[in-house]
This record gives C-alpha cells, structure tokens and sequence, in this order.
C-alpha cells in the first residue's frame, strides 16, 4: 500500500503543493529537451538528405566548441572566430562528402553508420591532439550572450530562469523556424527535399547528390556549432559532451528520424519527462535515474508507434 | 598450389554439406588449434598471453555474441557491454554463494542469467525495426549499467563497488585470483572459446540458423514461411546474450581479476564489440575473431610496438594517434571492403586455389 502511494500519488501532492518548484522542474526540462532537439536537429537533417545515421553529430558539436574557443584563445576575436568555424565545418563538410561518402554511395545503412563512428574517433584524436583533453570555458561573453539569471514570482514562491537559458531555447526556436523556411521555400531546400524523398528521382531530374550532401553535413556542422556554443555556456566545453549526443537517439526515434518539428516535440517529451521523473520519483529507486530515463520513455512510445511520433509510416512490401 | 580440392571427391551428402568440405582447411584448422593450445602457451610469455591472448579471446568470444544477433539475425544492438556485465555479476554472485562448485561450471552457467535478462530486453524487437531497435538496447545498457552501481547486492556490499574476484581452484592449481598464472588462465578460456564456437558454428549452420538468417534478409517474408519470429528472435537474443554473459564473466574473472562495471561495461565497450563485428564482416563467425584480433590487438601494437621500433612518442600522443588512426582505418576499411575482414579472407582463399594461375 504504501507503495502504491509512494509512486501514484506522493509525487502529486508534492506538485501540487509547491507548484513553483513544479514549473521550475519543467523549465529546465525545457531547456534541456531543446538542447537535446537541437543535436537531434543534425542526426535529422543529415538523415533525411544522404540516410546516415549520423553518429558523429556528437562529436561535431564537440570540435566546433573546440575550435570556436581554441582559436579566441589564439587572440583571434571572438565573432572572427566564428565565422572561421563555420569554415572549418563547411571543410569538415566537405571532406566528409569527398572521403567517406562518395566511396560508400550504395552501401547498406549500418555500413555508413560505422563509417560515421570511424569519423567519430577521428575526431575525438584530432580534436584532443590539437585543443588538448581540457575543459574549455565558453566565450559566451564575447559573444553578447546575457548572464545571469531572472527571478520570476509565482504561484507562491519563486521560479529562477537563467537568462542564457532564455537566450538558448529563443535562438534555438528561431534556428528552427529558419531551418523550416529554408527547406520549405528555398531552392536548395526544395533540392533537399527532392534528394530526401529519392535519391534516384533527384539525380534525373539534375540535382547533384554530391553538392546536396556537402550543404546538408555543412548546415548540420553549423546547427553543431550553435549546439556547442549553448551548450557549452551552460556548462564547459569538454569531451563529455558528446555523451549527450546519445541522449539525441530518444529523442530523435520518439520524434522520427524524418521530421524537423518531430525532433523538437520528442526533444521536449524527453527534457521534460527526464527532468520530472528524476525529480519525484527518481528517490524511489534511488536517483541518478537520468541516465536510463529517456530511453525508457521512447520504448514505451515506440511500443505504440514504431516509426516514431511524426515519422513516415513504415510500409513493409514482399 | 597446395591448396587445391582436386581429387577430394565427396560421395556423401554428409560429406558435401560439411561446414570445412576441403581437406587442407581441415588440417588448417588443426594446426591452428594445437598452436593455440601448445605453441602458443610454450613460446608466448606471460606478457603476450595477458596482453594480447586473453583480451582477443574475450572479445573474440563476445564479437561471436553480437555477430549472431547482428550478423545473423539482422537485430542491431548496442547493449552487449551491459549483457557482458550481468554474465560478470551473475558469475560472482554463483561463486560466492556456492563456493564449492567449480568456477568454470559458474563462468558458463553464468551465460544462462545474461540470456534471461537479453530475453526481457529483446521482447521490444518484434514490434521496433531497423535503426530504432537501437534505442531498446540502450535503455537495456543504460538501465542495466545503473543497476549494477545502485543494487549493492550485486557486489556483495563490497565496500569498493566493484568486483573482488576470489581465488578458485581447477584441477587444484588457482584459475582466478591473484595466484592464477597466465597460461593455466589463458588454457582454460580458450577451451571455452573452442567449445562454445564449435556449439556456435553448429547454430548457425542448422536450422535455427537458418531461420535466423531469412528473419535477417526480410522478416515478413520470413514470417509467410512458416518461421515464426517471435521464437526465432527471442532466441537469437537469448543465445546472442549468453555468449556476451559467458565473455563478460571471462573477462571478469580471467582477464581484469575484478573491476568496476562502470568501467568494464560500459556503452564504449558496447561500440567496440560493434566495431569488431562489423570491421570483422556481419554473418561470420571467423568475421568475430578477424575483427576481434583487430580491435583489440592494434592498440596494444601500437602502445608497445612504435616504442620498439625505436621512435619514442609521449604517452598522449600516442593515444590521440590511436583515435585517428583507429577511425581512419575503420573508414579505410569500410570503403576497401564493407563486408569486412571476412570477405578478405574468402577471397584471399579464392586466390590461393588459382595460384600461380590467373584464371
């Protein structure tokens, strides 16, 4: 008996009787399920565009904070740095398309996902041998990012936001909309498109495979950077980040690894759910639940929609 | 030259359908066991057995795990790490509590637990496919990697958290713990890997191989057979987890000699398992040792064989030239031959039956 109380209505109560520590516990899950869309973002757009799996999306978010920083702290200025690292993902782009893509063109899937891991520990060894293992503190300053935080009063107590956290969830619901835009009524996006729904159809009707990879790894490099800069204000910029790239395999299979606004709601399922369910009932069993959390919830979605909640059905012919 | 089928006549189906038909693979493969079980534990020094032998046959015995549920059953999985650890657990939790069993009656039995639990996890596969059965495997990791740290019954209440390996005796001489030497370590674990290869190479060349692999090429297609895919998958899960159970307790107790789960099995060792199955060729089992023996041997080459060449490189560098030398190669490898080191093999043998012929 209690038991069942402990698990059904404890942590009802304890919502209900302090509904600031509530909205508190669902604004940081917020902001992280927006940080996690935002990784899953790159896994989708590369997915939908070439069929990688793309497991070095992580790792990407990793190298462009690296860069971003290790070249401020080689004296370049700060919005300088920036653009450089936007060059240095339309190179990393590149060599992708040039090195490893075009020589599997026609593989099975799981080949091209290994060959995404071999780019993975790549870049783990490049990015170590160049920036070193350290953690690195984001230049969030210099980018005119605010700081600090806003107190908010509420419902009988206080709720405190952080304003980078503000900061993050606008630019990335922004970069969203852009994202859309883009695909929706541009020509490259409409190209995209083309190539996502069929390889074979765009090629004949004369849109270059190679070119749209390039664009497509190039905008999930850039969508990587902003990831890094957000995520590495909120904490350092280490390798323990691309852990987190993990935490995106949830998100994207709850949302499906074809749709854009799927990444942000299955994102916002798992930054919410996880945050909540570590916060009361997470004692019961002990805590550090956050580990496990996210995946179990996308199993019990997956259990009902296998192909994930916005994704194409899955027709399975003979 | 030497390698030629010419007048080997089979005149038995037996004889047709035997898993090594030609004779010179027959007496390859001998030579290759008596090297493993006298050459190697004669010359090699305790140095190579515990460096290079062991891990390889570890590993080895896990790749074969994954390559059946991978490889052959066409089931993506990154989970292997944890399943390895429950076989690791179990086998502690069996020796402490039955001391007086042999140990390797434990290591093996300790597969049963870790199929069980690969059972619970793999019931998702029927309804989840493709790419999206990867999320089921990790919350198996991830919860599993959880519980090995938060149930304190698993180690005993050590107040370490991890693992202490006891000292048990086979055939009166130490086997595990501080005591045990290499060689009688090594000898024992790869009389298990022989055996449970040979137990594997019979699975996947019968019938239940056979299902498992028309489940692999398409499922539905499969079903409209008459192999029924709940069985056929849950089974490959079970026996997929029992190999890595069977590893994990190995590695446990005949390699590491105790350790903590977090490090021991945790989602990168899940990757490198992937790794070698697929650098070593899905739906192989000579795949699992060829990758297996890649994996886990060129670190170790390259820790302690660029040093010996005479060029002497920091300790960090020479990790971070692991990283990209490692993902290089498995890109390189990948664009050479995506069917991995198998297919080299094979067609390494093709070539050998026309030497010194072109055609």
């Amino acid at each position: 008996m209690d038991l069942i109380y402990s698990i059904f209505v404890d942590p009802f109560l304890q919502m209900a009787g302090a509904p600031d520590l509530l909205v508190q516990t669902l604004w940081e899950g917020f902001v992280g399920g927006i940080l996690y869309a935002l990784i899953a973002l790159g896994f989708v757009l590369i997915f939908k565009a070439s069929g990688v799996f793309n497991f070095a999306q992580g790792i990407m978010v990793v190298f462009a904070a690296l860069t971003l920083v290790g070249l401020y702290e080689k004296g370049v200025p700060a919005f300088l740095a920036l653009a450089l690292t936007i060059g240095v993902m339309f190179l990393i782009a590149a060599a992708v398309e040039r090195v490893v893509l075009r020589p599997l063109v026609n593989q099975p899937d799981i080949i091209l996902f290994m060959a995404t891991f071999g780019l993975t520990y790549l870049l783990i060894g490049l990015g170590e041998a160049i920036f070193g293992g350290n953690p690195k503190v984001m230049i969030a300053e210099q980018l005119y990012l605010p700081k600090g935080a806003v107190d908010i009063k509420m419902l009988g107590g206080v709720v405190t936001l952080q304003k980078i956290d503000i900061a993050a969830a606008v630019i990335a619901l922004a970069m969203i909309a852009c994202l859309s835009v883009f695909f929706q009524y541009t020509r490259i996006g409409r190209a995209l498109r083309a190539v996502a729904d069929s390889h074979k159809a765009a090629l004949s009707v004369g849109i270059s495979l190679n070119q749209i990879w390039v664009i497509v790894w190039f905008l999930a490099g850039v969508v990587a950077l902003i990831t890094g800069i957000m995520w590495g204000a909120r904490s350092d910029v280490s390798f323990a980040l691309q852990v987190v790239a993990l935490k995106a395999l949830p998100v994207l299979v709850l949302g499906g690894f074809t749709s854009i606004p799927g990444a942000v709601v299955g994102g916002l399922i798992i930054g919410i759910g996880e945050k909540i369910g570590e916060f009361y009932w997470g004692p019961l069993v002990g805590g550090a639940t956050e580990s496990w959390l996210a995946y179990c919830i996308a199993l019990v979605f997956l259990m009902f929609r296998p192909q994930g909640l916005f994704g194409e059905r899955i027709i399975e012919r003979i | 030259m030497f390698y030629r089928e010419a007048g080997q006549f089979k005149t038995t189906y037996a004889s047709d359908m035997a898993v090594l038909p030609i004779l010179q693979d027959r007496i390859g493969l001998a030579v290759i066991l008596l090297i493993g079980f006298v050459g190697i534990p004669l010359l090699g020094g305790n140095f190579f057995l515990q460096t290079v032998m062991i891990p390889f046959l570890v590993f080895s015995l896990a790749a074969i795990g994954l390559n059946i549920l991978t490889g052959y059953t066409g089931l993506l999985s990154l989970g292997s790490g944890a399943f390895m650890g429950v076989g690791a657990y179990a086998c502690y939790k069996l020796t402490t509590i039955y001391p007086g069993v042999n140990i390797v009656i434990w290591i093996v039995a300790s597969g049963f637990f870790a199929a069980a639990i690969g059972v619970v996890f793999g019931l998702p596969s029927l309804r989840i496919k493709g790419f999206y059965l990867i999320v089921a495997t990790l919350a198996a990791q991830f919860f599993l990697q959880w519980s090995f740290v938060r149930i304190p019954w698993l180690y005993n209440y050590n107040a370490s958290g991890a693992i202490e390996v006891p000292q048990r005796l086979f055939a009166g001489i130490p086997l595990t713990g501080a005591n045990a030497t290499p060689v009688t370590r090594y000898l024992v674990l790869l009389g298990i890997v022989t055996f449970l290869t040979w137990i594997a190479s019979n699975l996947v060349h019968g019938r239940i191989g056979r299902s498992w692999m028309a489940v692999r090429d398409m499922d539905i297609a499969a079903e409209l057979m008459g192999i029924r895919l709940l069985p056929a998958k849950l089974l490959a899960f079970a026996v997929s987890s029992f190999y890595c159970g069977v590893a994990g307790a190995c590695m446990m107790f005949l390699w590491y000699g105790g350790g903590e789960a977090n490090d021991a099995f945790n989602i990168n060792q899940s990757f490198t398992i992937l790794f070698m199955v697929i650098i070593g060729g899905l739906g192989s089992l000579i795949g699992s040792f060829l990758g297996a023996a890649f994996i886990s041997i060129l670190p170790t080459a390259l820790k302690f064989g660029v040093p010996a060449l005479g060029i002497a490189i920091p300790g960090t560098v020479a990790e971070h030239a692991t990283y990209i030398l490692l993902g290089a190669l498995i890109i390189f490898f990948l664009i050479v031959e995506p069917h991995g080191l198998a297919r080299l093999w094979q067609i390494g043998k093709q070539k050998l039956r026309m030497w010194p012929f072109p055609y």
